[in-house]
């Protein structure tokens, strides 16, 4: 019961469609300051996570709860354009009131070898954050071997990524168990190496409870407990906060829960 | 009050569903005193072009699926028909086959598919060597399933001779696309067999039909990498070897009647694969 | 309940449901197709909780005899008159039945002699249903499996098996007798015969005919006996070595045919250029998969001295992490020590390591107060020396010893009388293929450890063993071949 409360405090509530609208978004951010209507001991999710356009409004609505603004820039999802404009929507969603940037690196340039582009993309990034957090989505399913996932896993760390994350969530293949596993072992030695502490965030792919309690297991036992706060590690995900809730109730009362009591925004 | 009986619709087998041939065609069935007994679909070469991609689809993950695997849908597909026997039974019988003989057909399938079964995890430790090559090397030498393979069963298309046609292409990782003899009604009961068997939709495709427009189709199609035609006739046979040499399709031209269980028949659908490394530090 | 317990605490208890199955309170002998009764009686237990599960027969000479008369019987009447098929037939229906009785035989199996139910149950149990089938399928085919010689079953096997994998020894045995078209009598060990007794209950519903496998339970003396029956044809034992050299003995000057598969002190090498976090994992997995009760275990530990501190580490931190207790908790990563006196043989080597200056280190945390519990540990500064390097400790002990190249990393390895198994980590091809070459090994796992199939052939070199169990090599042993 406590791993499934600590998961709903990792979430980052996400809405990365073309049709977001201000409506949709503040909808979602409600859900995500209040999870379960009438149960304060649940929640609240970690942020929220949205298109920089929605960033004001998504700021606005969480105002005054702990609940953090995450944005995604850098040319969300493919990052197939110049560094200049993309570092200008990183400037322009943290001038918004984004606590958080999601990047993307350029996976096109890192399959043609060209890693210096890398390292230095990120580093640019994390200038441009200022006071906000970066996270660095490598895109797992396009580097697609487990020695791609490291070296760049390695290389966003060694550039400032306060969180290396698996997934835009945009292609087929998204966070799994053992690249999420490579990724912490990645933090591990960088850890080790280094004495900085840098969060993990899968993306995409965790649709149920039972599935991210097996992640929590896992960075516990690769990582420790002091990487089980929401500072460290997040779930990106959308239908996995519906499970949650649903799993914690039916914790509660012992009765398998339906869709039909838990709000869908 | 007797039961008014609901006659089954024979339709084709293709991508683990059942549609109906796109022709609209019909193959009558009738009984040994000529009383309806049903109507079978005629495949025509559209049908078979869908089944062919159907299989194609499917052919990666069987490929790759493990041996354990196979040996287990296979010796599935033996446990249902198996339990099915009497259905199988009374619909020969109906066609007119004495019941004697009926059953022992149906426990001759049986026991082929059992056997197949067992071969799927030993034809590659007997088909498989490392080769002592003279440079420092590690060589090894491993079959592959060929991929596609077009399948005539022989003209009778009793339940063993279509079987013993089909099992040791699919037992070896391929994906079929199989012409049933004449006793279409068994090949597709044998069809709903296989959908209720864990088997891949996909991997195995039934199409009834005419053999004299089908075989050139068969031998025809650039995404078939291989065909076993089932033929005494000679033309037949000449026909279909001179259409399969545009894609230099592999022939495998056996005798009109059941395949004698052998895993050399497996080997009839495997490419060989030889793979070297390096020796040293 | 605070927000901070799975940050903070063990993990909630997950244990395994007992209550859908039956352990009688008492079993026979079963020979013939019967259930035999025996004078002598003796109890099972439960090494993690001390509890009796069982009381089972003690099979003497008297009955020893019976069994041995039954499987000739049974041969000659019934199962040489079989075709293959047939024989083939009745093997996948014991296939098909474990598989559909796999949750009560793996909960079985952790309570009778103490591996945790998630090895049991993802290992042990789905190992013996693939080894039943594979083998079913060779029964009719045996042709095949030996080119240009005739083929004909033994006759009567006796074979005796050890408590490490109790059900998974049963089913590499019994399946290829049967297969090869031979009867057996099959001796279950001392503490672990409830799952060989019910394997016995899944041949009847099998309808397995009546004497083509006898299970007799019983100790040494009972195994002494059946191995020295004038009427078995053939001895297939899986044990210690200085067991298997006395079975050797008894049967030297008799003709009969035998197999031994023995113990191991397995090297496990990992080079510098190895995948670091995944050879750490291999090395757990080696020494600690079912306790160190492994013939195979990867127990001495050879890592390349450039990233020794670095391995040994990580090693440690990982062993922190590994759950010690009830094997039928799912959490579970390492059950119980399956006797006192399996107990107490690891203890006294732990005690000579210590004494002759190697340096030992175990994780944190307690172990259960009742049964018999061991903590996964490890040694530096080993020599190759050491009693704990040389002898086979058979139990969750790593030996750590360093190497500067792979010459000299072969030549520690292969210095030991044994010659089972043994693992070599790098992400180096041609170093790989240069290793598995040079060790003198009958199995070499490269970049994994502890992988078993039906179909690949396992046993040793030396002293570890003769023959091959598994795989189209493993078949000779339960052949006649004329040639």
């Amino acid at each position: 019961m406590s791993a499934l409360k600590l998961a709903v405090t990792m979430l980052d509530v996400t809405t990365l469609e073309g049709a977001d609208s201000v409506g949709k978004v503040r909808q979602m951010c409600q859900k995500a300051m209040r999870p379960l209507p009438g149960d304060p001991s649940v929640g609240p999710a970690a942020a929220v996570c949205v298109y920089p356009r929605m960033v004001k409004t998504a700021a606005k609505a969480v105002e005054g709860s702990k609940v953090k603004v995450a944005a995604v820039a850098t040319q969300f999802p493919s990052g197939q354009m110049r560094l200049k404009e993309r570092l200008a929507e990183v400037r322009y969603a943290v001038g918004e009131g984004a606590d958080e940037i999601d990047m993307v690196i350029s996976r096109g340039q890192f399959l043609q070898g060209e890693y210096r582009a890398i390292y230095d993309e990120v580093a640019a990034c994390k200038e441009c954050c200022g006071e906000a957090r970066l996270k660095v989505i490598l895109e797992t399913g396009e580097l697609t071997t487990y020695d791609n996932v490291r070296y760049a896993s390695d290389m966003a760390m060694s550039a400032g990524a306060d969180f290396i994350k698996t997934s835009t969530g945009k292609v087929p293949i998204a966070a799994t168990l053992p690249v999420t596993l490579v990724m912490l072992q990645a933090i591990e030695d960088f850890y080790e190496r280094t004495g900085r502490m840098v969060g993990m965030k899968p993306a995409g792919g965790i649709s149920n409870a039972k599935l991210a309690l097996q992640y929590l297991v896992m960075v516990r036992e690769v990582l420790g407990p002091k990487w089980l706060d929401n500072d460290w590690f997040r779930f990106g995900a959308s239908s996995l906060t519906n499970d949650l809730l649903m799993q914690i109730r039916k914790q509660e009362t012992g009765r398998y829960q339906s869709g039909d009591y838990f709000s869908q925004d | 009050m007797s039961h008014l009986g609901i006659p089954k619709t024979y339709k084709l087998f293709i991508g683990g569903k059942f549609p109906r041939t796109e022709s609209g065609r019909i193959l009558e069935v009738r009984g040994p005193t000529g009383e309806f007994l049903a109507n079978a679909s005629r495949a025509s070469r559209k049908d078979f072009r869908n089944a062919v991609v159907a299989a194609r689809k499917a052919s990666g993950g069987w490929a790759k699926s493990t041996a354990y695997l196979k040996g287990q849908i296979l010796y599935r597909i033996a446990e249902i028909l198996d339990g099915r026997s009497d259905q199988f039974v009374n619909e020969l019988v109906g066609q007119g086959l004495p019941e004697t003989k009926a059953r022992t057909d149906v426990s001759e399938a049986v026991d082929l598919l059992v056997h197949y079964a067992g071969w799927s995890d030993k034809y590659q430790a007997l088909f498989s060597t490392v080769n002592p090559v003279a440079s420092p090397h590690f060589n090894f030498s491993t079959p592959e399933p060929v991929g596609v393979v077009g399948i005539i069963a022989p003209r009778r298309g009793s339940l063993p001779e279509l079987v013993s046609a089909i099992a040791p292409a699919l037992v070896g990782g391929n994906a079929v696309v199989a012409l049933a003899g004449e006793s279409a009604l068994t090949a597709i009961s044998f069809a709903e067999v296989l959908a209720t068997s864990d088997v891949p939709g996909g991997i195995v495709n039934i199409l009834t039909g005419h053999r004299d427009e089908l075989v050139p189709e068969f031998a025809k199609h650039m995404d078939v990498n291989a065909v076993l035609l089932c033929s005494d006739d000679a033309d037949e046979r000449k026909i279909a070897e001179l259409e399969a040499v545009e894609n230099l399709k592999r022939m495998s031209l056996q005798p009109d009647r059941s395949l004698s269980p052998s895993p050399y028949h497996i080997l009839d659908f495997q490419e060989i694969k030889t793979t070297w490394h390096p020796v040293g530090v | 309940m605070s927000a901070n317990d799975f940050l903070l605490g063990g993990f909630a208890p997950a244990p395994e449901s007992t209550d859908h199955f039956e352990i009688k309170k008492s079993y026979d002998l079963f020979i013939g197709g019967k259930w035999v009764k025996a004078a002598k009686r003796f109890e099972t237990t439960n090494p993690a909780t001390g509890e009796v599960l069982s009381e089972v027969a003690l099979a003497g000479k008297k009955e020893v005899n019976q069994a041995v008369k039954a499987a000739r019987k049974a041969y000659g009447e019934v199962w040489s008159k079989l075709s293959g098929a047939e024989r083939g037939k009745y093997l996948f229906r014991i296939a098909r039945l474990l598989q559909e009785r796999a949750r009560e035989f793996a909960v079985v199996e952790s309570m009778d002699g103490g591996k945790p139910i998630r090895e049991s149950r993802d290992v042990d149990v789905p190992l013996a249903a693939a080894h039943f089938f594979y083998h079913a399928g060779w029964a009719d085919k045996l042709a095949y499996a030996f080119p240009g010689a005739g083929v004909s079953p033994i006759g009567v096997v006796g074979q005796v098996i050890p408590w490490n994998f109790p059900l998974l020894m049963a089913a590499w045995k019994i399946a290829p007798a049967l297969a090869c078209g031979n009867t057996v009598v099959l001796k279950p060990a001392e503490t672990t015969p409830l799952t060989a007794l019910k394997l016995a209950e899944l041949f009847e519903d099998a309808g397995l005919p009546a004497g083509v496998v006898n299970i007799i339970t019983g100790a040494g003396e009972t195994g002494k006996a059946l191995v020295e029956h004038p009427y078995v044809d053939k001895v297939a034992f899986t044990g210690s070595t200085a067991v298997g050299k006395e079975i050797r003995r008894s049967v030297a000057g008799t003709g009969k045919k035998f197999t031994l598969e023995l113990g191991g002190k397995a090297a496990n090498i990992v080079f510098e250029d190895a995948a670091v976090n995944e050879a750490v994992e291999g090395i757990v997995n080696g020494i600690f998969f079912n306790q160190g009760h492994v013939c195979c275990a990867g127990s001495r530990l050879f890592v390349q001295e450039s990233i020794a501190d670095t391995v040994i580490k990580k090693l440690k931190k990982r062993m922190e992490s590994l759950v010690v207790g009830n094997p039928l908790d799912k959490n579970t990563d390492v059950g119980a020590i399956n006797s006192v006196e399996q107990l107490e043989r690891i203890k006294e080597l732990v005690k000579a390591g210590k004494e002759e200056g190697a340096c030992i280190w175990q994780p944190s945390g307690g172990l259960p107060r009742k049964g018999n519990w061991f903590k996964p540990t490890l040694f530096t500064e080993c020599a190759q020396s050491h009693r704990i390097v040389q002898e086979e400790i058979f139990g969750p002990v790593l030996v750590i010893q360093t190497f500067r190249n792979p010459q000299e990393a072969l030549t520690k390895a292969n210095n030991t009388p044994y010659g089972l198994s043994g693992g070599v980590w790098t992400d180096k091809g041609s170093k790989i293929f240069k290793m598995t070459a040079g060790l003198n090994a009958g199995v070499v796992w490269a970049n994994t450890f502890n992988k078993f199939d039906p179909t690949s052939p396992f046993g040793g070199y030396k002293e570890s063993g003769i023959g091959r169990e598994g795989g189209l090599h493993g078949l000779s042993a339960y052949c006649n071949l004329s040639h």
